[in-house]
């Protein structure tokens, strides 16, 4: 069906799947940017990886584990923004992996070269893909009293601290499993976009939640069909996907918004 | 030095008793170096309901933040052990279209305080707010349905200590009335300690037990009738202030 294999088809859609999850709740929590960006810290981690010789996916979870940890650290003790200390972050890591990653390595890091996974690439994207999806259905509750208002959460008995550091690292799994189909440049769309077209039909939370997980699988797989049926590049046509279907969303979401206002009068 | 506060001790400082919900032993919080509050020392006995009133920028809402561990700070507060926390923080800014319905902010705070269904059906009628609103986006409330919403979540658990920042700010007279009742029968009929920003000093004068007063020059701790003079009102709010006091035998 795709250039990527059985086995990669299924770890492309437990990483939409975890894309799609998180990302709402990286759009609620206004990080979309913040998201893009983050994930360009994987950069600095392939070209060292590559220099070392060791597989550049290693090397790219290395560097984002390491870039949550510094973000959460430096925004616990400065009172900047998480977005803003992400895009201090970003520029030097994207400096510095842009110095270390050259040529052809560079294009397949920015933008994905999807090929036949290795038994431990599959068994690791796997488990941090699970990782993540246990995570949001484990921390949803924590996670909704936290963008309300962190005092409330506090209140509530939960560590605000932990949580954050907590959804930083899963963020960054989440980028580090994509980076194989999207890239670098490209990964942080898949945060984006599915929880966007989500945000404008639904109602309630487990609508938003399902909805993006859904527009990303669908993204992710179509998307993929289409690239290996054209010979074009994976991830920019799973992102095309993905955008028709934010649009069509808000096209059909206009409508449904009209149509539930008159069924509520 | 702007806006630093002499250290006064309004009451005699101890660990929480059996009688206390809390004891805040010289608390001092700073922004860039500069004071909002400092050498703040008082108690807090179960089943009362402090007032705390200023003027704008005496530091209310950072001495709520600080004694809930959301701020640094320095000095000492201790909660009384097993004390568990309501919290109505003050108007949050929440984008309208946030896909999050009151039943979901509802069902979280439910799950997470270990109370069940019937809890949360209790607590939206103390605060008057209809099931209509379940569906609908939390950023699509109204200030006033919002705040109703915030109070119901806050009720969930079984809170024996309530902290309210400006609980009814854009709720409607009705409203008010409703929230300040159903918050006074916590008290009296729950044993519910309340600490309570207000501004509006005719409910501070009906409702609260205490009042405790934070000025750009004084600070006072005590029974709203002895604590709280023509004078000292005058001064803390730069300017004559003119107050309804209820009668305290209808208390």
């Amino acid at each position: 069906m795709t250039n990527l294999g059985a086995s990669g088809v299924v770890v492309s859609l437990s990483m939409a799947l975890a894309a799609g999850l998180l990302g709402s709740f990286v759009l609620m929590r206004r990080m979309t940017l913040a998201a893009d960006a983050l994930s360009h810290v994987a950069l600095p981690g392939i070209g060292v990886a590559i220099l070392l010789r060791v597989n550049p996916l290693l090397g790219a979870a290395a560097a984002l584990l390491a870039g949550a940890v510094l973000i959460w650290t430096v925004e616990n003790r400065t009172r900047l923004r998480t977005e803003t200390v992400i895009g201090v972050v970003f520029s030097v890591a994207l400096a510095i992996g842009a110095l270390l990653t050259t040529g052809e390595q560079l294009i397949d890091a920015l933008f994905g070269a999807p090929s036949e996974l290795s038994l431990w690439e599959t068994i690791a994207a796997f488990a941090a893909a699970g990782l993540v999806i246990t995570f949001v259905r484990v921390a949803k509750d924590r996670l909704v009293l936290a963008i309300v208002s962190s005092d409330i959460a506090l209140t509530s008995g939960i560590d605000v601290r932990r949580l954050n550091l907590l959804y930083l690292i899963t963020l960054s799994l989440t980028v580090a499993i994509g980076l194989r189909y999207l890239g670098v440049l490209l990964m942080g769309s898949l945060l984006i976009v599915p929880p966007a077209a989500a945000r404008v039909l639904a109602r309630n939370l487990n609508e938003m939640l399902s909805i993006s997980a859904a527009v990303a699988m669908l993204s992710t797989l179509s998307g993929s069909w289409l690239a290996a049926r054209s010979g074009r590049e994976t991830g920019p046509i799973i992102v095309i996907v993905a955008a028709s279907i934010f649009f069509v969303a808000t096209l059909v979401g206009s409508r449904l918004r009209a149509a539930r206002r008159a069924m509520r009068r | 030095m702007p806006n630093v506060k002499p250290g006064i001790v309004l009451a005699e400082n101890r660990p929480a008793s059996r009688d206390q919900v809390l004891a805040v032993e010289n608390l001092s919080v700073a922004f860039d170096g500069v004071d909002v509050l400092r050498g703040l020392s008082f108690t807090v006995d179960r089943g009362s309901s402090v007032a705390i009133i200023g003027p704008n920028g005496s530091g209310k809402t950072v001495l709520l933040r600080a004694i809930i561990g959301a701020l640094p700070h320095e000095g000492v507060v201790r909660w009384a052990e097993g004390t568990r926390i309501g919290y109505v923080p003050q108007k949050l800014d929440l984008e309208r279209d946030v896909p999050i319905a009151a039943a979901d902010l509802l069902a979280a705070r439910a799950r997470l305080a270990h109370a069940s269904p019937a809890a949360v059906g209790r607590a939206l009628a103390r605060t008057g707010l209809g099931r209509e609103v379940l569906p609908l986006h939390i950023g699509a409330l109204s200030g006033g349905q919002f705040q109703r919403l915030l109070m119901a979540a806050a009720l969930l658990g079984e809170p024996s200590v309530l902290l309210l920042d400006e609980l009814t700010a854009g709720v409607d007279q009705p409203g008010q009335e409703r929230l300040n009742s159903a918050l006074e029968r916590l008290r009296r009929e729950d044993g519910a300690t309340l600490l309570l920003i207000s501004h509006d000093l005719s409910v501070v004068f009906r409702y609260a037990t205490h009042v405790l007063c934070l000025t750009r020059e004084h600070r006072c701790f005590g029974v709203p009738r002895e604590a709280l003079t023509a004078e000292l009102l005058a001064e803390a709010y730069g300017e004559p202030i003119a107050f309804f006091r209820h009668d305290e035998s209808r208390r």
